[in-house]
């Protein structure tokens, strides 16, 4: 039986009092929302906080919204509303291939979004769908507020920028015309990812105007790929040019090896899923634009 | 701490530790041992119950959090009258096998019923795709889980006299 060691158990009220019982309880405390990724790792003593701060009951951090061109994802809002969300799926599909693939229904029910990113798991996947659409992380603490980019929230694995007294409580996402799409490799249903990929963009013409490559579970420095997205932009949306896209991306990786594949495998899929979630982010935007096809 | 949790609509009052997860609540505390505990990590699938409106795994939530929250577990899946259609389907349909994962797997498909009465096989597929079945018996699962859709508001409508002695029978 794998039982956590003890604990001390708090209940916040609020984002201030959350914040107020971190400062209390020290750096040995750690918030718990859907405890999907923090539990099992209690479980297996591979973590062994003094303190666990619920913050369930803090319905604020729980919606989605979408204001002034700007979509706001509530850091508690759990998998399974991101994934039933019309206004999500409207604007940026890759969230909800994302979240097809995370777990599994049962899991999505009580696992939440700002979980998912605070873990910092390398294998994460809405790390690299947040890193893909530009989103930013709005970080609360004693101070004050700040936002930061997802593309420079994890500082390493398992790491993030979130200081000992702060709490994320919202993504966001700035909206513009774009289609986006999320490719992933695992090995059974459920399953961490061995390789994914998630890809945003926007055609005028027939240039690609604004494009961004997220890879999970690649050794990716914040799980993005900024060479491949440098090379497309401002040239044409086409095959051959999403394939070089691809052999780049797969160059500037850093897999490991481990029991789902070899480095060779990781950076072969690197490749492959990047040109797939490139495409199928193109078929999205030409269906979306039917008279620019 | 001091918790209440209603489970199958009657609430329970208990001092426990903060690090008791809820299955083991649930099988120790209250002796409701249909909820399975199985695997340990989330991935089996066999603890789960609804923590309010949704299916959980009870392994890998803090019984503290359902404190003043509800909870169905396997035995508040029929009634008097007799079994839930999908109790009734697993018999029918010989879902049952060894039966360590039918707790839950009734309790997720009690949930995509209720959300989706007319579910494809590969709705129900997706469904239960968190949990295990040890002896691999998805193929009569998920016709259990149809006959249940297919049976659901008839058998609500007019519960059938026979269905706790088939129940015993074939488990």
């Amino acid at each position: 039986m794998q039982v956590p060691a003890q604990f001390q158990y708090e209940r916040a009220t609020s984002v201030a009092h959350a914040l107020s019982l971190l400062t209390k309880f020290g750096p040995e405390s750690r918030i718990v929302a859907g405890g999907h990724s923090l539990i099992p790792m209690m479980k297996l003593r591979l973590a062994q906080p003094e303190a666990l701060i619920d913050i369930n009951g803090l319905s604020e951090l729980a919606r989605i919204s979408v204001e002034d061109g700007t979509l706001y994802v509530g850091a508690m809002v759990r998998h399974a509303d991101l994934l039933s969300s019309a206004v999500v799926g409207e604007h940026f599909p890759i969230f909800h291939d994302a979240e097809r693939l995370i777990a599994d229904p049962v899991v999505r029910n009580r696992g939440t979004v700002g979980g998912s990113l605070c873990q910092a798991d390398p294998s994460e996947d809405l790390s690299a769908a947040f890193a893909a659409v530009r989103g930013e992380a709005v970080i609360e603490g004693t101070g004050g507020r700040r936002v930061v980019l997802v593309r420079e929230f994890f500082t390493g694995p398992y790491q993030t920028v979130v200081g000992e007294n702060e709490m994320l409580v919202q993504l966001r996402v700035p909206i513009s015309s774009s289609a986006s799409a999320y490719e992933k490799v695992e090995r059974r249903a459920g399953d961490w990812a061995v390789a994914a990929v998630g890809a945003e963009l926007r055609i005028e013409g027939t240039q690609l105007v604004s494009v961004g490559i997220g890879l999970t579970a690649l050794g990716a420095p914040n799980f993005h790929a900024p060479e491949a997205e440098e090379y497309l932009l401002g040239g044409p949306a086409v095959d051959e040019r999403f394939a070089e896209a691809g052999r780049i991306a797969a160059r500037h990786c850093e897999p490991v090896a481990d029991q789902r594949g070899p480095v060779d495998y990781k950076r072969h899929l690197a490749e492959v899923l990047t040109v797939r979630a490139l495409r199928r982010a193109r078929t999205r935007w030409h269906g979306n634009h039917p008279q620019e096809a | 701490m001091e918790i209440t949790v209603t489970v199958n609509g009657q609430q329970h009052t208990r001092n426990v530790e903060p690090r008791l997860l809820l299955v083991h609540f649930l099988r120790d505390e209250l002796g409701l041992t249909g909820t399975h505990w199985g695997c340990d990590t989330s991935n089996c699938g066999a603890c789960v119950v609804w923590l309010d409106e949704a299916p959980v795994k009870s392994c890998t939530v803090l019984a503290v959090m359902a404190d003043g929250r509800r909870v169905r577990t396997v035995e508040g899946l029929g009634d008097s009258t007799g079994l839930d259609p999908v109790q009734q389907g697993f018999t029918e349909c010989h879902g049952l096998q060894c039966g360590f994962c039918t707790p839950g797997m009734m309790l997720t498909a009690r949930w995509l019923l209720d959300h989706h009465p007319d579910p494809s096989e590969e709705d129900i597929r997706e469904a239960i795709s968190g949990q295990l079945c040890r002896c691999t018996g998805y193929e009569n699962i998920v016709k259990s889980i149809q006959w249940a859709a297919e049976h659901d508001t008839a058998a609500a409508a007019v519960p059938e006299e026979s269905t706790v002695d088939s129940a015993e029978v074939s488990a």
